[in-house]
């Protein structure tokens, strides 16, 4: 094996991290779905999660618990932390954005980004119009 | 606790009043109350603010410790000129939009939800506040999501009114979160040849392996996500809409400190974290932020000038404003920057109380408000519209004016810098909007066509929504007749960070 094909093997958990990353950006980028967009966002960011262990993962590590006279080999665990960090606020987005797909639907009574869109533009106009009526009524 | 341990924890108080406070006013099923606990939590963060302010006059920084870890294993809240001057800006900004709140709000969303409303409102607000402070690269991530969350909630809240609003908050949450872990991406490139996240660790750091193609990808991820989050052309596009159709109230608020929190971090990274390494950061000035600063200052002022809903006019002049902010950063001397935060203090002025007019010409027709219908409101509402009309001369920069002093520091720094081509489309673009403004005004003096006596009639001015309007349009003619405080702070704060973290 060449040189560059056995890095391209031995770091195979980045090459998963850029397949997922991409992939999920292309689903946010070409879904019509709402619902499947968000899909894409959470792929999207759990190619993140994974890049950020990956980073601190060492071949053979444990736990970083210190015991007296030892000299364990254990990976950094800040990653790991951090990442618990994103996990949630992913979550948090996650939930907020399909809560907001809910009401679009009970708003718009679809959930595929050109019916909405459509409808959204057919608002621009005859809202105008139909604003003004009560007033001139009164 | 002694008056000295206060002051030490000021960093911290000014974040953690709206964060903490958030939740009870969730809890508060009284919408007068709730509105009170909100305009005490951005009331105590103004006035921390200002304390902040007063101690770092002195030009040097100081920090505080969250939990008493020292950096760089603990998180620390950095106050400098720089962070002191744009909290300032945001906090004082947050306290008049929340006074303004407590008319217009109402008459936006349900009774029931003003709570949650006044909630997410102190949650913006903290996010956006503990964005500027915190001196820890991963913990920035947090706060903007904190900040961007909160802000789509409040978007959301227009659906009342208009259901547009969803899809608006919707465009929001899936571009600020793809631009957020974008941001998150390259800090992780970052920390994985650096080992830091603590910024000012990460300033002395990123130097010893700035040869590294490591650093130039984490570097071109930080900037792309952050691009997005100050809507800079062309990641602009969630920025129109979201402002044009969230409640007026809300539009104010983040028209005025929303993006401003982004653009500072902009300039932070760039010119302190990424410091060591000043081809980087020269390049970018000089290659990205300049051309999409000026993309973004024709375009904003162009489709302004074609739109005809008033609040997504105004939203696309701030596009174009945001772009007088980041060619400020692009020139990348230290006349640039102060001229960039100049006119992050000014637009914050120009932009809040333009909001703020509207706001009240929307509650005082109980709808969204397009051109044709503000025919003749010059009349009807003479208090609002003329400071509606200080606020717009300021926007286009009349002498004795707050844009003026913005305008006279940026093309001074551009002659300065030697950038003739760059000052004149600058002055090109201000006469460009002079034509969105003039558009507006002659609309505002001439009676519509067969008008009803009615529609002549005067409206009912509250001072609820004027006086905070007037405290601006005050404050637009203030920094126009003595800019010397804001300009100094400005100054003050360009120096520091060209002068190294």
């Amino acid at each position: 094996m060449s040189a560059p094909l056995a890095t391209l093997v031995e770091s195979w958990n980045y090459l998963v991290v850029i397949c997922l990353m991409m992939g999920g950006l292309f689903i946010v980028i070409s879904q019509n779905n709402l619902v499947k967009k968000l899909v894409g966002l959470a792929i999207f960011q759990t190619s993140v999660f994974l890049f950020y262990i990956s980073v601190g993962k060492i071949a053979g590590g444990t736990a970083p618990i210190l015991l007296k006279g030892d000299e364990t080999l254990y990976s950094n665990p800040l990653p790991h932390v951090l990442i618990l960090t994103a996990i949630v606020v992913g979550v948090a987005t996650t939930a907020l954005g399909l809560a907001l797909v809910l009401r679009i639907n009970a708003a718009f009574g679809s959930i595929e980004d050109d019916e909405v869109l459509s409808m959204k533009a057919a608002d621009a106009e005859p809202r105008g119009r139909r604003d003004r009526s009560p007033e001139d009524a009164a | 606790m002694t008056i000295v341990q206060v002051i030490a924890n000021l960093p911290a108080l000014v974040v953690v009043i709206p964060l903490l406070l958030s939740p009870i006013v969730a809890l508060t099923p009284v919408a007068g109350l709730a509105w009170v606990l909100a305009v005490l939590g951005t009331g105590g963060a103004l006035f921390c603010a200002v304390l902040l302010q007063g101690a770092v006059t002195g030009g040097a920084g100081f920090s505080y410790f969250l939990g008493n870890w020292p950096p760089p294993w603990g998180i620390e809240f950095v106050v400098d000129p720089v962070s002191a001057f744009t909290v300032l800006v945001m906090a004082a900004l947050a306290f008049v939009a929340t006074l303004f709140a407590r008319g217009a709000l109402p008459a936006e969303i349900a009774e029931g939800d003003a709570g949650k409303a006044y909630s997410a409102w102190l949650l913006a607000c903290g996010g956006l506040s503990g964005l500027v402070l915190t001196g820890d690269a991963f913990n920035l991530f947090v706060f903007l999501e904190i900040s961007a969350l909160s802000s789509v909630i409040l978007i959301a809240l227009g659906a009342g009114r208009d259901r547009r609003a969803l899809i608006a908050g919707y465009n929001y949450l899936i571009i600020g979160a793809v631009g957020a872990t974008f941001y998150v991406i390259g800090v992780g490139f970052i920390y994985a040849v650096t080992g830091s996240l603590n910024m000012a660790d990460l300033a002395v750091r990123i130097p010893e392996v700035a040869e590294t193609n490591v650093v130039r990808i984490g570097f071109g991820f930080m900037m792309a996500g952050l691009l997005v989050k100050a809507a800079i052309f062309p990641v602009h596009v969630w920025l129109p809409a979201a402002y044009a159709f969230a409640p007026s109230a809300v539009s104010a608020l983040l028209a005025a400190i929303a993006t401003k929190a982004s653009l500072y971090i902009i300039a932070r990274v760039m010119f302190g974290v990424f410091a060591g390494v000043p081809d980087l950061a020269a390049f970018t000035a000089e290659f990205i932020l300049i051309p999409l600063a000026l993309a973004g200052i024709f375009l904003g002022t162009i489709l302004a000038i074609y739109e005809n809903d008033i609040k997504k006019l105004l939203a696309f002049s701030s596009v174009a404003q945001i772009g007088y902010i980041a060619l400020g950063f692009g020139v990348a001397t230290t006349a640039g920057l102060a001229a960039g935060f100049v006119h992050i203090g000014n637009h914050a002025l120009i932009k809040g109380g333009l909001f703020l007019a509207v706001g009240c010409y929307a509650v005082a027709l109980g709808r969204r408000v397009n051109l044709g219908q503000m025919a003749g409101l010059g009349r009807r509402m003479p208090i609002t519209t003329t400071a509606f009309l200080i606020c717009g001369l300021s926007l286009i920069g009349l002498p004795l004016t707050a844009g003026f002093i913005s305008k006279l520091y940026l093309v001074r720094a551009l002659l300065e810098a030697e950038m003739i081509m760059v000052m004149l489309l600058v002055m090109g673009s201000s006469a460009l909007s002079v034509v969105y403004l003039w558009k507006i005004v002659e609309v505002l003096w001439t009676p519509g066509e067969g008008e009803t006596p009615v529609r002549q009639a005067p409206v009912r001015e509250t001072p609820a929504l004027y006086l905070p309007l007037w405290i601006i349009a005050i404050a637009n003619i203030w920094f126009g007749v003595a800019p010397a405080p804001l300009v100094d702070a400005a100054t003050r704060a360009a120096m520091y960070l060209t002068g190294g973290m």
